[in-house]
C-alpha cells in the first residue's frame, strides 16, 4: 500500500541505540556492582520543525532520555547525531553550540530558574554565557521574550516566587528560546497544570513551534495531550521503545498489548462512553533487574512460552514499529 | 447506606494577612450508595471542604465559621471531639493524595493496619492480625502476610495506596471521602484503583465522594458532581448535567479547555484567560467575573445566588439562562 508520509528530508536529530546505565551501589562497601539500565538502546530520528511525543509509566526512564539528549548526562554507549554531527561524547567548549541549539524545558521551572535573580537577568543569562550582544540589545531581545510568550514587560525586574506555576512556565519557554535553538526537550511541562492553565501553555508550544520551526522531543504522561502536540508518538517501556507511529495511528490502530493497555487506561471526558477498560496488573519492575525476554511479560495479558525467553526486535507492521513477538499485532 | 448533607458551610484561616474564607456559603449532599464528585482547579477549596467534613483542619489557624454537616441527621461539626473520632474511622474513612502522609514511614504495614482494627472493634490481637491480612488480600495486594511485616518505604506508590484504602475501609465505614487519590499515579495504576474503590463500594454498599480535578475520572466513575470555584460551589448536578448542559460558563471552559483523542491535532485550545483568584483579592461580585467571557454589570456588583435549572442541577451564574 503507497504510504501518505512525504520523503524524508535529514533528521535534525538521529539517536542510535543509546544506553544509559547508572551505577548502583549495594552491599556493605557501597560497590557499583549493579545498573540501573533507565536507557537501554534506544533509536529514534526526529525531522526539523516537528514533535516526537513520548509516554510511558513513570521510572521507564523518559527524563533520562531527554537529558542524554540535551546533553545533561552523557550517554554510556550508542550515538546522538545532531544535523549529522555527533555529540554523543562531546564535552566543554565543543558542546557550547549544541547547547545553543538544544534547549530543555522542565515540568517545575522553579528547579530551573534561580530564585534569587530577577526575570530579567535569568533571560538576559543565556546570551552573556555565549557572548552576545551588548547590555542594550539584550535588554531589547528580554522585552522581546517576554513579548512573544505573553508576559507584561514590567516581569523583568519581579522574582520567580513572584509568579504562579503557569507563567513561570512562561518563563523556563522564553528562555529556553532565548537563543533560537532548533530542537527543546519538553520533559512533562503542563503535566504540573491546572487544565485551563496547561491549555494555554499547549498553544504557546504550538504557534512557537510554528513561528520558529522549533523541533520538539515532548514527554508527558497524559496521552491526550500528547497525542495534541505530536506528529509521531514513541511508546517507552523499562528502557526501550516498544511502539512509534503517528499520533493518530498510535490511537486508533495500537498494536503493541502495553500501548492498547495504556490507552485503554485513559478515563474518557464523556459519563456516555464508561467503557469496560482492560486494566494491566502489577507495577513497572525495577530497571535494576528488568524481566528477562520481553520486559514488559510479567504484565502482558498476551503472553508466551517465547516472550519469557527472547526479547522481541523492533519491526515494522503497517505504519507502526513495534517490538512485540505476536504475530497477529 | 448513609447520606451525608453539607448545609452552608463557611471555613475560615487566619493568616499573616488576615482572616480568610477559603469555603463560602458550600452545600451539597452527597446521597447514600451513590459517588458524589468535587471538581475544580487547585486552590478552589476542595481539600479544605474535605478536612472540614472530617473536622482535621490544621489548628489553630482553620475553623469551620458556620454550617452543618450532616450524617444522618447528625451534625459532626457539633459532636465532641472524642465522638468525632469514632466517626472518623468507623463511619468515614478517608483517602488522601499522597499515600505517605496517612502512613506513618516508622511503623510496619501490619501495626498501622491492626492499630485500626483494634481501636475501633473489640477484638484480641491474632484476629486482628487475621483481619488485617485478609484486607491488604482484598485491596489486591500480592503475599499479604509477607506484607504485614514490611515499612511503608518498601511499597511503590499504588501499592501505598492501596495500603491507605485498606486502612480506611478496616472499620467497613459508610463513607469514604478520596482526595484526589490517584493523582499521584500513572494511568494505568489509576485504573487500578479506581476499579478497586468502585468493587468495594458495591460491594459494602458505601457512599462516595471523590475529589479530582480530573474530568475525565470525573465522567468515569461519579453519578453526581460539584464544580467548585474560588470556595463556592459554581454549579452542582447530575453527571450527565455537567457534561451534557452545563449551564455555567466556569464548566463549559474547563470541559471545553481540555484536549481529548478527538481534539484536532495542534488545533488552537480553547483557553480560560487569567487564573483563579487568591482568597485575599476576590471577586465582589461572582468570583468567575474578571475571567468569564460573558460578564457583564450586573456580575461585577452581586455574588450570584444557586440558581435552579432542573431539580438536582443548580448554577451560580446570574446569565445562565441568556447563554
Ligand atoms: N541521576 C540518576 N542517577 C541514578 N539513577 C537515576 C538517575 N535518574 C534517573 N534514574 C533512574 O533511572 C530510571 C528512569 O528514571 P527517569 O528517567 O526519571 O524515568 P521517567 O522520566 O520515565 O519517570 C529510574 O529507575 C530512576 O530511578
Ligand atoms: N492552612 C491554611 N492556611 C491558610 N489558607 C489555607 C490553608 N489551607 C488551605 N488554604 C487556602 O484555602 C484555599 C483552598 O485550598 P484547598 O482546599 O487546598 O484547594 P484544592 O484542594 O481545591 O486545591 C486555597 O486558597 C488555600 O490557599
Ligand atoms: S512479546 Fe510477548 S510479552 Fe511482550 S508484549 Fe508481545 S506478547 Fe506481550
Ligand atoms: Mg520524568
Ligand atoms: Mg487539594
Amino acid at each position: 500500500m503507497p504510504s501518505s508520509v512525504s520523503p524524508k528530508s535529514a533528521p535534525i536529530l538521529k539517536v542510535t541505540d543509546l544506553k544509559m546505565h547508572f551505577p548502583v551501589k549495594e552491599g556493605i562497601l557501597l560497590r557499583a556492582n549493579k545498573s540501573n539500565k533507565a536507557v537501554d538502546g534506544i533509536s529514534f530520528e526526529i525531522q526539523p520543525g516537528e514533535t516526537l511525543g513520548l509516554v510511558g509509566e513513570s521510572g521507564c526512564g523518559k527524563s533520562t532520555l531527554g537529558r542524554c539528549i540535551a546533553r545533561l548526562y552523557e550517554p554510556t554507549s550508542g550515538s546522538i547525531e545532531f544535523e549529522g554531527n555527533d555529540i554523543t561524547k562531546l564535552k566543554g567548549r565543543a558542546l557550547m553550540p549544541y547547547r545553543q541549539n538544544i534547549q530543555m524545558i522542565f515540568q517545575d521551572p522553579m528547579e530551573s530558574l534561580n530564585s534569587r535573580h530577577t526575570i530579567g537577568d535569568i533571560l538576559e543569562e543565556p546570551y552573556i554565557v555565549q557572548k552576545i550582544g551588548d547590555k542594550a540589545s539584550r535588554a531589547k531581545r528580554v522585552r522581546e521574550l517576554l513579548n512573544i510568550v505573553g508576559l507584561p514587560t514590567r516581569s523583568i525586574t519581579r522574582y520567580p516566587f513572584e509568579f504562579s506555576g503557569g507563567q513561570r512556565q512562561r518563563i523556563g519557554i522564553a528562555r529556553s528560546i532565548a537563543l533560537n535553538p532548533k530542537l527543546v526537550v519538553c520533559d512533562e511541562p503542563v503535566s504540573a497544570l491546572d487544565v485551563s492553565i496547561q491549555s494555554q501553555i499547549l498553544n504557546l508550544l504550538v504557534d512557537l513551534q510554528k513561528e520558529f520551526n522549533l523541533a520538539y522531543l515532548f514527554i508527558a504522561h497524559d496521552l491526550a495531550v500528547v497525542k495534541h502536540i505530536s506528529d509521531r508518538i514513541a511508546i517507552m517501556y523499562l528502557g526501550n521503545i516498544v511502539e512509534e507511529s503517528t499520533g493518530e495511528s498510535i490511537y486508533h490502530e495500537p498494536r503493541h498489548p502495553y500501548t492498547k493497555s495504556l490507552i485503554s487506561a485513559i478515563p474518557i471526558p464523556d459519563p456516555h462512553r464508561r467503557v469496560k477498560r482492560e486494566i494491566i496488573s502489577g507495577d513497572v519492575p525495577s530497571p535494576i533487574n528488568p524481566p528477562s525476554g520481553c520486559r514488559f511479560h510479567p504484565r502482558c495479558p498476551r503472553v508466551m512460552e517465547r516472550c519469557k525467553l527472547e526479547a522481541p526486535l523492533l519491526r515494522t507492521v503497517a505504519d507502526h514499529q513495534v517490538c512485540c513477538h505476536l504475530d497477529d499485532l | 447506606m448513609a447520606a451525608l448533607s453539607i448545609n452552608n458551610l463557611v471555613t475560615e484561616f487566619d493568616t499573616d494577612e488576615g482572616r480568610v474564607r477559603a469555603i463560602d456559603d458550600v452545600s451539597f449532599t452527597a446521597k447514600a450508595g451513590q459517588t458524589l464528585g468535587i471538581v475544580g482547579e487547585s486552590g478552589c477549596g476542595k481539600s479544605v471542604t474535605a478536612l472540614s467534613i472530617m473536622r482535621l483542619l490544621p489548628q489553630p489557624m482553620g475553623q469551620i465559621a458556620s454550617g452543618s454537616v450532616e450524617l444522618d441527621g447528625t451534625d459532626l461539626t457539633q459532636l465532641p471531639i472524642q465522638e468525632m473520632e469514632k466517626v472518623r474511622g468507623a463511619r468515614i474513612g478517608m483517602v488522601f493524595q499522597e499515600p505517605m502522609t496517612a502512613l506513618n514511614p516508622v511503623h510496619t504495614i501490619g501495626r498501622q493496619l491492626t492499630e485500626v482494627l483494634l481501636i475501633h472493634k473489640s477484638i484480641p490481637p491474632d484476629e486482628a492480625i487475621r483481619q488485617g491480612v485478609e484486607l491488604l488480600d482484598r485491596v489486591g495486594i500480592p503475599s499479604p502476610d509477607v506484607r504485614m511485616t514490611e515499612y511503608p518505604h518498601q511499597l511503590s506508590g499504588g501499592m501505598r495506596q492501596r495500603v491507605v484504602i485498606a486502612i480506611a475501609l478496616a472499620c467497613k465505614p459508610d463513607f469514604l471521602i478520596a482526595d484526589e487519590p490517584t493523582t499521584a499515579l500513572d494511568v494505568t495504576i489509576q485504573a487500578q484503583i479506581l476499579d478497586l474503590i468502585k468493587e468495594l463500594q458495591s460491594e459494602m454498599g458505601m457512599s462516595v465522594i471523590l475529589i479530582t480535578h480530573d474530568l475525565g475520572v470525573i465522567a468515569e466513575t461519579c453519578d453526581d458532581v460539584v464544580v467548585m470555584y474560588a470556595g463556592k460551589v459554581a454549579e452542582k448536578g447530575s453527571v450527565f448535567d455537567i457534561f451534557d448542559r452545563a449551564a455555567h460558563p466556569y464548566t463549559r471552559g474547563l470541559l471545553k479547555s481540555i484536549p481529548t483523542l478527538s481534539t484536532a491535532h495542534k488545533s488552537t485550545l480553547s483557553v480560560i484567560d487569567g487564573m483563579v483568584p487568591g482568597l485575599l483579592d476576590l471577586p465582589k461580585g461572582c468570583r468567575f467575573e474578571n475571567r468569564c467571557t460573558h460578564s457583564e454589570a450586573p456580575c461585577g456588583g452581586q455574588a450570584p445566588k444557586l440558581q435552579t435549572v432542573n431539580e438536582q442541577h443548580q448554577v451560580s451564574c446570574l446569565r445562565w439562562q441568556e447563554l
